[in-house]
């Protein structure tokens, strides 16, 4: 049941994955996470383009018809992009959290700081230990 | 209280197979959901689901007193039921707070059965062995009983397609029960349930309560019947109001406060909680439970405050979700009864944040006539 964990992106132990790419980072919810969290119907972001992010501090929260989460900055950095569909559209995160339900884009302060985040297969193992 | 692992129903192995997510709950390991709240939810609004709730408790009272036992513990009239028929009401302690929502059945003047939340199973147990004790029999069957609710505008096409026994139920007026046969299982059926549906709950000897299911989701799989988890049980019972102990209502609320007047009984001859209950009702109320619809950005949850828009807090909310029926994020909480004319504005305090929300009318969802 530990759901879908694309082999080209990055993970923390929080079930969020992240997409390396030449100059930011793109963070999202994993499948495993949406699983946990059932129906999701509010996301908030509560952070806005030039905000910095301290790797580990909450810059949002998801709600689903249970539940509470928070969101935490997989790395540091600037905000650089914000996903504004996820505040009328909540459902995108059931429907495709890899994709359409990307949350907000970071440029790392540290160019080497995603290496810190887990790899797929570290990420599998850690699904299968919760 | 002790850390027991928390029991099995005897459906577990029906659960697992259809998929549930199992969760403690009140020392039990029950389903949370199967398919998922909304589906489930959207489910036993338009079609019909099943519930396990064997967990609650079964309390049985019989004898010459017992009328008078089971009258003298709960706040509605139970001297107004025919055999047969069934009432919900509280019971509530000396101080005139709540000690459970119960729905108490008359099977004869000399034979009642008294369900109670499994959460205050002990304590409900205890509470009717000792006013008893001297004056009728008493025995928890809780665990001899197994219950499964099904509930929808279909569950009684469900019970017809179920067999003969389960056609004739049809019959049954709301709140009222007989005993039959389903899948050659001897029951016990009420119309009643706690999802603002139609529908009937179903007692059983404990180990047949397989045999039940299995029959109900055989005839009922062209209706589209589904297994409904505890999630979307409190979802489907909060659009309609119904109460949840634990959350809208416990030992520090007082039924007359938390809305359910309704069945309070002052005249009916003495009761527990009569003198506190009188007295209470002779000054206007501090506080009342009321039903909110949160405008702003945020979902209200159990244990948010609630503040006046000056940012005082004022109240606290007792059940709040997104509600799939409704459409809106909705909740329950105690206000000010200065607060409570519908339309009045006030915040949820979602983590820290002032949400906007305002009183509505309640019930937020009542089904259509049929």
């Amino acid at each position: 049941m530990s759901g879908e964990i694309p082999a080209d992106l990055l993970y923390t132990k929080d079930h969020e994955w992240v997409r390396p790419g030449p100059s930011e980072v793109t963070v999202g919810i994993t499948a495993f996470a949406v699983e946990q969290l059932g129906d999701v119907t509010l996301v908030n972001l509560d952070v806005k383009v030039g905000d910095t992010l301290t790797a580990g501090k909450a810059f949002g929260t998801i709600e689903s018809v249970k539940t509470l989460s928070d969101l935490y900055a997989p790395v540091a950095g600037k905000v650089v992009r914000i996903n504004g569909d996820l505040a009328t559209h909540p459902e995108l995160v059931n429907e495709d959290c890899y994709g359409k339900a990307w949350m907000i884009a970071i440029q790392p302060q540290d160019p080497k700081a995603t290496s810190a985040l887990l790899d797929p297969k570290a990420y599998a193992a850690h699904v299968q230990s919760a | 209280m002790i850390d027991s692992p928390p029991r099995r129903t005897s459906l577990y192995e029906e659960h697992v197979k259809l998929g549930a997510r199992m969760v403690p709950f009140a020392g039990w390991e029950m389903p949370v959901q199967y398919t998922g709240i909304v589906d489930e939810h959207v489910t036993v609004r338009t079609a019909a689901g099943a519930f396990d709730v064997s967990h609650m408790g079964e309390l049985r009272l019989r004898g010459d007193h017992a009328s008078h036992v089971v009258d003298y513990l709960v706040t509605n009239d139970a001297k107004k039921l025919v055999d047969g028929q069934a009432m919900y009401t509280c019971a509530c302690n000396e101080s005139g707070t709540i000690l459970d929502d119960l729905i108490v059945y008359r099977r004869s003047a000399i034979d009642w059965l008294v369900v109670c939340n499994a959460s205050n199973r002990a304590k409900m147990s205890a509470h009717f062995a000792r006013a008893a004790k001297d004056h009728c029999d008493f025995e928890d069957q809780s665990d001899a009983t197994a219950l499964i609710a099904l509930q929808g505008p279909r569950a009684f096409d469900v019970l017809a397609a179920a067999g003969p026994e389960g056609a004739a139920l049809s019959a049954l007026k709301s709140f009222t029960f007989r005993d039959t046969t389903l899948a050659g299982v001897r029951c016990t059926v009420a119309r009643t349930g706690y999802t603002g549906e139609d529908g009937v709950e179903i007692f059983c000897p404990w180990n047949d309560a397989p045999i039940v299911w299995r029959a109900l989701f055989a005839a009922g799989q062209p209706i589209g019947i589904k297994a409904i988890g505890l999630g979307a049980r409190d979802t489907l019972r909060l659009e309609p109001r119904l109460s949840l102990y634990g959350n809208d209502i416990d030992e520090t609320t007082n039924p007359l406060e938390a809305g359910l007047a309704w069945v309070v009984k002052l005249d009916k001859g003495d009761f527990v909680g009569r003198d506190a209950l009188q007295k209470i009702k002779s000054a206007p109320l501090a506080r009342k439970l009321v039903g909110f619809e949160v405008t702003g950005r945020g979902i209200a949850r159990h244990g948010y405050p609630l503040r006046d828009l000056a940012g005082s807090e004022v109240g606290i909310c007792t059940s709040g979700s997104p509600a799939p029926t409704v459409g809106k994020n909705i909740g329950l909480g105690y206000l000010p009864s200065a607060m409570t004319a519908v339309g009045t504005t006030f915040f949820v305090d979602c983590r820290g944040k002032n949400v906007e929300a305002v009183v509505v009318p309640t019930p937020f969802y009542k089904r259509r006539a049929t």
